[in-house]
């Protein structure tokens, strides 16, 4: 259970804010008891827990533990067979999932899924757009709305492209971008809907350690700017070196929870997953 | 043999280069200029000098007319195929409905006879056209991919079989005495005449010119991004934000609108309609037209439009070692469409995201032998 989490988290590893911890008990996202059933296989049996105000949470597990699957119920791709799943106090089953991100909820992805066709710039236009009216008519007479929501989504995705280091690529499709470029899009992309929770899966995959380490950095900005992280991810030391708290899941159980060091020092967690090599992952 | 092949890619490549990079008074002279050739071109003054342009075989300003009806079918389809991504084979079925429209509701020989002029008809065509968009697409949009194009194919179907047996469309008799256009020259004479088609060629001109100028003001805003977005990834657009449904409604409608304005013009135009306007075959060739200019281009889908309506009507009275050619004009368009989807697979004026991808796929080739 969450609330077995008391104590507000002191991050072992350093680049936490502590302004924090007063708004850290309040509950943004909320897993209630959550299972997904596939006809017969149970990809998610019984998860809970609580995700806080302001902090960045790390869901990890071995392969095929759920991880995705949970991602995926929370940004409503999937809807649980049994429990809920709580956004802002509000069901988010049910809910477009247009709706979701409107509520404040951004994501990305594991494997990279932007618009390759699209520049870097229109790339996070289209998260900026979550938030606009325009729409047919508007813009077809260029109506003022239509001026003053293009303008404010054009400096607002330079800002974000300026904020994660590939501004000078703007004007680049997003398929002639480099691996690391894409993923720093897809994460520009996800802010741009000014979200209140940003879900990073595996952000990652395929970084070079100096790569990670800049990763880490953003991720810590990101976290400062007042936006809760939720992070999927394999590499334990990335995990360790960000996350304020761990969910671990295993066969779609959640089975412990706690502050890095604590899981890191948890003989289940260690059985389950510690045990392998973590670049085997 | 490729290297001729090379020399022309990037000598059109070159010119699309020259065209963006050009100063901006540049680019207006030389529309204005295009757009003048245009408006000068079925005369006949002006067109004995193009050489082989004319057509031989049929009145040249009658074919500029269907030439200009098909560009603007092929502006509208484009919204749809192109930007958005929905591969739609029933497109003309939304020209019929517009032509129909004006058919019935001004023909003397239609059953209700309320014999209303052209001009107040043609809005209300367009606005039911975007009725029937919004009817089809609500219940199909769901759908993806080649299910979507099945259940469009089909709806073209229903129309030009209803229009075929049902009594109230009149099937082969048709309608006759739709009236044309308002308009009188000075000396009392109609300006939209039975002999002469000129000024529906330019009506459809400047028409044109609008709906291409509306269609830009969409694609250059939140609508086209996310048009452009559900055509890349749609699970992705809903994602992040985009209503992709409410938006996937309003390509189909804009379309939809587009081909019924399309068929009002040319119910008002030709003064009779009946059901053999609307075989399946010319769904076909739009899509076609769209693809052969460049999908997701507007000025693909023009030039795209245009010379596959011209390059069709150009076989008339060409005859070769005693055949008329016209006969295997099919045979020929198959061709071109053929030896085109080798060699220029991204279409004759490619979205210029279009072509950096196919261009990144022929590196990819060559780095792969």
């Amino acid at each position: 259970m969450s609330d077995t989490e008391q104590t507000p988290a002191v991050p072992a590893q350093a680049g936490a804010p502590a302004v924090e911890t007063v708004s850290r008990r309040e509950p943004l996202l909320e897993v209630d008891h959550v299972t997904l059933r596939f006809g017969g296989v149970v990809a998610l049996n019984d998860v809970d827990f609580t995700l806080y105000k302001g902090e960045i949470l790390g869901l990890i597990g071995p392969n095929g533990a759920g991880k995705t699957t949970c991602f995926n119920a929370m940004t409503g791709i999937y809807q649980p067979t049994e429990g809920q799943i709580r956004f802002r106090g509000q069901k988010i089953s049910g809910k477009k999932r247009h709706q979701i991100t409107k509520m404040g909820m951004a994501r990305t992805f594991q494997n990279i899924r932007l618009f390759p066709e699209m520049t870097a710039l229109e790339n996070v236009q289209v998260g900026a757009d979550a938030h606009h009216k325009t729409s047919v008519i508007a813009a077809l007479f260029r109506l003022p709305r239509y001026w003053r929501e293009e303008r404010e989504g054009r400096e607002k995705a330079e800002r974000l492209l300026e904020f994660v280091g590939i501004r000078h690529r703007m004007h680049e499709f997003a398929r002639n971008l480099s691996y690391g470029e894409q993923r720093r899009l897809e994460i520009a992309r996800a802010l741009a809907t000014d979200p209140v929770l940003l879900c990073l899966d595996e952000p990652a995959a395929g970084f070079n350690p100096a790569e990670k380490e800049e990763l880490l950095q953003l991720i810590r900005q990101i976290r400062d700017t007042g936006i809760t992280v939720l992070l999927i991810e394999h590499d334990m030391r990335l995990v360790m070196g960000v996350t304020d708290r761990i969910v671990v899941l295993e066969f779609g159980k959640k089975i412990a929870e706690g502050l890095p060091a604590e899981v890191r020092d948890n003989p289940r967690v260690i059985a389950a997953y510690l045990g392998v090599p973590d670049d085997a992952a | 043999m490729t290297t001729v092949l090379e020399k022309v890619r990037s000598g059109r490549e070159a010119v699309g280069e020259r065209w963006h990079h050009a100063p901006r008074w540049v680019r207006w002279v030389l529309l204005a200029a295009m757009i003048v050739f245009f408006y000068a071109l079925p005369n006949r003054e002006f067109y004995q000098y193009l050489g082989p342009i004319p057509t031989p075989g049929a009145n040249f300003t009658q074919v500029l007319f269907t030439v200009s009806i098909y560009v603007l079918l092929a502006v509208g389809l484009n919204i749809v195929v192109g930007f958005a991504g929905l591969l739609d084979l029933g497109y003309f079925g939304f020209f019929a409905v517009g032509a129909y429209t004006v058919a019935v509701l001004t023909s003397p020989s239609s059953n209700i006879k309320t014999l209303w002029p052209w001009l107040l008809v043609v809005p209300l065509a367009i606005a039911l056209t975007m009725v029937s968009g919004v009817m089809l697409g609500t219940p199909t949009l769901r759908l993806r991919g080649d299910y979507l194009a099945l259940v469009t194919l089909g709806f073209a179907e229903m129309i030009r079989i209803s229009a075929t047996s049902s009594a109230f469309l009149k099937g082969q008799r048709g309608f006759n005495q739709i009236p044309h256009p308002p308009g009188k020259y000075a000396d009392g004479k109609p300006f939209f005449g039975v002999l002469d088609a000129r000024p529906y060629y330019w009506l459809v001109l400047t028409l044109i010119i609008l709906v291409v100028i509306g269609v830009r003001n969409l694609t250059h805003s939140r609508v086209g991004r996310a048009w452009i977005s559900i055509r890349e990834d749609e699970d992705a657009a809903q994602l992040m934000g985009v209503p992709t449904f409410k938006f996937k409604l309003w390509a189909f409608a804009s379309g939809a609108a587009i081909a019924g304005l399309a068929g009002a013009l040319f119910a008002g135009k030709q003064n009779f309609v009946n059901s053999q306007n609307f075989e399946l075959l010319n769904s076909i060739i739009i899509l076609a037209a769209v693809i052969f200019g460049g999908s997701g281009n507007i000025v693909g889908a023009i030039v795209g439009g245009g010379l596959v309506a011209y390059m069709i009507e150009r076989f008339r009275g060409i005859e070769l070692f005693g055949v008329e050619l016209y006969e295997y004009r099919f045979l020929f368009f198959g061709l071109v469409l053929v030896v085109m989807m080798i060699f220029r697979p991204q279409g004759l004026i490619p979205n210029r995201r279009r072509a950096a991808e196919f261009k990144d796929r022929r590196k990819e080739v060559i780095v792969g032998e």
